[in-house]
């Protein structure tokens, strides 16, 4: 029986169809968990089937580039959907030029607080400069946090994952957060889902609302270029 | 589906262009989607929005990749296996830093853009608040 798996497993474990199908399953059995915990942000289907595919791929002995070079078809799809964003924010326009001031605000008072609580953190509980320099930039979009990282002095790949992991917390609690504060506008939801969150954390509100989709990827791309200037510059005064 | 699909694709391969010519730090995709949303503004102001086939099929093609957005994080969130070791060596602070700093920039994001949205709606007299406009609530 043993042999038989593994004469099955060999040739198959080598072809990038292999791990397509498997991230595949896992995300629509992920989805299919969320559905059956009545749409719970806990339930969240990007962390679940991360959990999922991470557990397959350790216990299958298979190295991460091996892995990638089947899941790349799925990365590359976040170009596209990245571009796809500016459909909503063109559709809500309208929104968002009446609120570029509180946009603006919200936008620079929730990325300085980002960057700098994170880097305190890391600092406060003992973590290594390293590790502190990695999280600075760790709430935008992943390209933008990975390239940040560089320049001053962390670990792109420890940013990345920093970068998704922090995505994940943002869609798990932001909803939760901002109700108990008394917010239930989508606006405010869209901006600090994309602002604290980026990519993973949009996906949960824009998958609900067109205008919190319009908000979201504006705050992505402007926290992108506000993190971008910032960081350098904060990373300087800090030395 | 096709057009929309190399509008999509077309404004990534112009953002990454310009972002190569004028070396910027924000990457292509991210500058493709302001651009696309510009052209699309810019479209609506001459035209009656959404009065095309070409435009609907744009938005519903948009609207299923957005619906699966979580899907294409998956590859790059299995990499974090590969940062394992710094992970569990500085377990503590990382996690920490990640829940209190995500934690709190929703928080400050929604609290400023909240009050700020509301103070300026109430001064110009527009105190019809959008989310009663919008269907849905949070």
């Amino acid at each position: 029986m043993n042999k038989a798996i593994q004469h099955l497993w060999t040739p198959l474990a080598t072809t990038p169809l292999l791990w397509l199908a498997v991230t595949l399953a896992a995300y629509v059995a992920a989805r299919w968990v969320q559905r059956a915990c009545n749409g719970s942000a806990f339930a969240n289907p990007v962390l679940i089937a991360t959990i999922a595919v991470g557990a397959i791929v350790l216990a299958t002995g298979t190295s991460y580039k091996t892995y990638f070079a089947g899941a790349q078809f799925i990365n590359f799809l976040l170009g596209p959907v990245t571009i796809a964003l500016a459909i909503p924010l063109a559709k809500n326009i309208k929104y968002v030029r009446r609120n570029l001031r509180s946009i603006g605000l919200a936008l620079l008072a929730g990325s300085v607080t980002s960057i700098v609580s994170g880097v305190a953190i890391v600092w406060l509980l003992g973590g290594s400069k390293v590790v502190a320099l990695s999280m600075a930039p760790k709430a935008v979009t992943t390209p933008i946090a990975m390239a940040v990282s560089e320049q001053i002095g962390g670990v792109p790949a420890l940013t990345a994952a920093l970068a998704i992991l922090g995505g994940i917390v943002a869609a798990i609690t932001g909803q939760h957060m901002l109700q108990r504060l008394q917010i239930n506008d989508w606006r405010a939801h869209g901006l600090a889902a994309g602002v604290a969150g980026s990519g993973v954390a949009a996906a949960q509100v824009a998958a609900r609302d067109e205008l919190g989709a319009a908000f979201a990827a504006l705050a992505i791309g402007l926290n992108g270029l506000v993190t971008a200037l910032l960081v350098p510059m904060l990373a300087l005064l800090w030395g | 589906m096709l057009t929309a699909l190399l509008s999509l694709i077309g404004c990534q391969l112009v953002g990454e262009l310009i972002r190569d010519a004028c070396h910027m730090p924000i990457p292509g995709p991210v500058l493709g989607m302001f651009l696309l949303a510009a052209v699309l503004v810019f479209h609506d102001r001459r035209r009656k929005p959404g009065a095309d086939d070409a435009r609907a099929s744009l938005e519903r093609t948009a609207e299923t990749l957005i619906a699966h957005m979580g899907l294409f994080f998956v590859p790059a969130g299995v990499g974090i296996i590969a940062e394992a070791g710094l992970l569990q060596k500085q377990w503590l602070p990382i996690v920490a830093a990640l829940f209190g700093s995500t934690l709190l920039s929703i928080a400050v994001t929604g609290l400023v853009m909240h009050r700020v949205t509301r103070s300026s709606e109430q001064q110009q007299g527009a105190a019809a608040a959008i989310s009663g406009q919008q269907g849905s609530r949070p």
